[in-house]
Parts: C-alpha cells; structure tokens; sequence
C-alpha cells in the first residue's frame, strides 16, 4: 500500500480524462431527461392521486406504493431485459433502434422518481389551505382547472426545493445505470480504473465532479428557500 | 397467457431464490438480502446515532469535520461508497476482506450518514424547555442528553427509522455489483442461466422485495400514528 505511486495526470488531461468528461455529460443527460420526464408524469399521478374518481385514485396509490417499495436496480433491470415481452411490438422495435440501454435507464429513473415526486407535489398541494379548492370550485372552476390555475401554481412554488433535491437523488441514482452498459460517470470511473489500476485517482475524480453537483445544488436550494420562500425571515 | 409467461422458472428455482446453497453452501437469495439489512441496520443505528450527536457537540473542531463527513457521504451516490470500500478496505486492512463484508460496511458507512440526520432532527426537536428543566435540576450536559433528551427523541425517531430500513432492503440489491449472492444476484444468475424468462424473473423478485418493503413501510405508517395519539394524551 505504502508503495503506491499517486500519477494525478491521468484524470486531469489525456484520454481518461475524457472519458471522464463523457462520463459527466451521459450523468447530466439522463438526469435532465429524466427529471423532466419524471415531473411530467409525477404531476399526473399526483393529481389522480388526489382526484375524486376512484379507479384514478386507486391506480395512482398502487402505482406509488409499488414503484417506492422496489428497488431501483430491480426496475432497471426489468425494464432492460425483461420488458420486451410486456411493449407492443411497435414499442419494441422503436427501443431498439435507438440507444437502448440509455432508453432503459431513462424509463427506470423516470418512474421511480415520478413516485417520490407525486408524493412531494401532493404534500405540496396539501399544504395549500383547503378554501382555496372552495373557493375556486364556487367560482364555478372544475376540479382540474382548480388545480391548474389555482392549487398547482401554488404549489409548485412550495415544492420546488424538494423537487430539486429529487433532482440530486436522480443524478445519484443514475450511477446505477452502468449496470446496463450505460457509459456514465461511475462506468467510466471504473473503466479508467480498469485500464490503468488507478482506482484511486479516477474514483476521486468522479467523487469530487458529484460533490460539486450536490454542493451546488444544495447551495441554490438555500438560496431559493431564503429568497423566495422566506424573503421576510429576520436569520 | 400462458403461452406468454412461464413462471415455471420461479417454481423450479424457489429455494434457490429464497435461501440460495444454504445449508449445503452459504446461505443466499432472499435470505441473505434480510441479512445483509439487518446487520446493517443495527450497525448504521450505532454510527448515525454518535455521529448525529457528535454533529451537534458545540466544540467546533468536532462537530464541523463531524457535519463535512455525513455531507460528502450524503453528496455520493451508494455505488461510489461501494466502489470505495471495496478497494479501500483491503488496502487499509492489508488483506482481503469477503465481498459481503464489503457491502455491509459500504451499507453502514452510507446509511449512517442518513441516520445521523433523523438523529439530529429528533434531538432538535425535543422542546428547549426539557433540557432547561434538566439543568436546573442540577443534571450534567451529558445526563440531560442520556436521561432526558433521548429517551423521548429516540421514540419520536423510530418511525424514521423504519423507512430507513426500508431503503436499506433497497439499496441492498446494490450488493449485486461486487457479486454478492443476494437476491438481484441470484435473479441474474438464474436469468442467465435460463435465458427465455427474465420478464417472469425480474417480475417475481419485484413482488418479492415490495412485499418485504411494504410491510415496513406499512409499519412506519403505523408507528408515526400510535406514537402520535400517545403523545397528545
């Protein structure tokens, strides 16, 4: 151990350093992708969550009981090799022509997410005082357009840090997609390691670029909840 | 259906899923996934909870190295911690160390950091009127936190920690990286092996880990009610 020479160069410059670089662009990739996607369908699961027909209700409940009681890496792999046989043939064949291993990922992250999602925008919602649901409901809006002009807007503005923060998660969480051959940050930490046994400068590398990700992330979330939320707080 | 799915493959393997070789080799499968989480349940319990009060100590040389380390371990995905500990641990040890053991102490250093935060919200959370009554009464700092504080913090916590619990059944598929036979493991190998059922397979094991999960989560839920109702007579 002690006779372990430390080489820097081969994460700052040269080829690793670009497969690290790579690697950094594939993590952002799926996390963006998968965050916006994630919102989407965690918004729709929220509001069927909370609607009163009860078969909406019901699935969303299943859904997010499901999805938040498996573990990822579980739902990547079914999805990777398992899910031809449950996708419309037409599905499939669009899968395969594209980068399916991107495209598996992408659709694990997002449907895990979407369920920590829906619960955070349902907390958001339920923080909301119930009069105002009254209110727009006799001004004669109906249930979907309360939530939409009156409930989400408001809403969404209170959900925003943990969304970020499910924003974080899904970055760190995408780190499971190397399982599958998707080249992101941890892969290519593990495949510089592999190339050059230098396990301990390429893994530094892929610890700080998270760090700086979650510390950034962090940092904008206390800013938002000092300046938005909270603009009138004397600390 | 029937001629879709074959869940054939989930009968023939059953044991195999659930305990692995045991008792004719080491114990694997479901069983080992429980193991793995226990084991490090109790150990992160230990961790988080010296490193929660810790990251609250006033002297600042403690408690900010204390706060830096839960922050980087928290800024990490699982399979980095993982990936560190695997080629850490024997350079530090000087000997191999059992990819389980890996993965437990993986598991621990990871959770831990998760668990120091339930203990630091529990701490806080007690009312500053308690510790105020406790010095009074001419109890020392760290008698007011053994006898007073968290007693009641730690009760408050235990919902919390069950969820976390929750997420360490999870995360313990992670252990399929470093080829612990656990149950994603175990799933893989058989899906290799027979190669025309993942779809059955990775299904099977799904239902598996949401009914051991949702079990605890159900009994989370009903904690945080039971202790809440408590409370308020």
């Amino acid at each position: 151990m002690l006779t372990y020479q430390f080489d820097w160069s081969i994460v700052t410059s040269g080829k690793y350093f670009e497969w690290l670089v790579s690697g950094c662009k594939v993590t952002l990739q799926i996390s963006i992708v998968g965050i916006v996607l994630a919102f989407i369908v965690g918004l729709l699961i929220a509001v069927m969550r909370m609607s009163n027909f009860r078969p909406a209700r019901w699935f969303a409940l299943a859904y997010l009981e499901f999805f938040r009681n498996t573990p990822l890496l579980v739902q990547i792999f079914f999805w990777y090799f398992g899910s031809y046989k449950i996708l419309p043939a037409a599905v499939n064949d669009w899968l395969n022509s594209t980068n399916f291993e991107f495209a598996a990922a992408v659709i694990a992250l997002t449907i895990y997410t979407s369920a920590f999602i829906a619960e955070d925008i349902r907390s958001g919602v339920l923080s909301i005082p119930k009069e105002q649901m009254e209110a727009a409901r006799s001004a004669g809006f109906s249930f979907l357009r309360s939530m939409q002009y009156i409930i989400l807007p408001q809403a969404v503005r209170i959900t925003v840090p943990p969304l970020v923060n499910q924003f974080l998660n899904l970055a760190k969480n995408s780190s499971l997609a190397m399982t599958i051959g998707v080249m992101e940050l941890t892969y290519q930490a593990r495949q510089v390691e592999s190339y050059t046994f230098k396990g301990f400068e390429a893994f530094t590398a892929a610890t700080v670029v998270y760090l700086a990700l979650s510390s950034i992330i962090t940092a904008l979330v206390h800013l938002y909840d000092k300046r938005v939320l909270n603009p009138n707080r004397a600390v | 259906m029937g001629e879709l799915f074959n869940f054939n493959v989930i009968t023939d393997n059953f044991t195999y899923f659930m305990i692995g070789r045991f008792p004719n080799g080491p114990l694997g499968g479901l069983g080992l996934t429980i193991y793995l989480a226990v084991v490090s349940c109790i150990l992160s319990f230990f961790c988080g909870l010296v490193l929660g009060l810790l990251s609250l100590v006033r002297n600042p040389f403690i408690s900010y190295p204390v706060n830096l380390f839960i922050n980087i371990v928290r800024g990490l995905p699982l399979l980095m911690v993982i990936f560190w500990m695997y080629f850490l641990l024997p350079a530090l040890m000087g000997r191999t160390v059992p990819e389980s053991q890996t993965v437990i102490m993986g598991l621990t250093l990871f959770t831990s950091a998760y668990m120091s935060q339930i203990v630091r919200a529990g701490i806080v959370g007690i009312p500053k009127g308690q510790t105020e009554a406790a010095i009074s009464t001419g109890l020392k700092h760290w008698q007011v936190m053994l006898y007073i504080v968290l007693p009641q913090g730690l009760r408050n916590m235990i919902p919390s920690f069950v969820n976390q619990f929750v997420s360490l059944i999870k995360d313990t598929s992670l252990a399929f990286i470093v080829g612990v036979s656990e149950l994603t493991q175990v799933a893989t190998q058989v899906n290799n092996r027979t190669m025309a059922y993942p779809t059955e397979i990775f299904i099977f094991i799904a239902i598996l880990y949401f009914f051991l999960c949702y079990a605890f989560t159900s009994l989370s839920r009903w904690l945080e009610r039971r202790l809440a109702w408590r409370k308020a007579i």
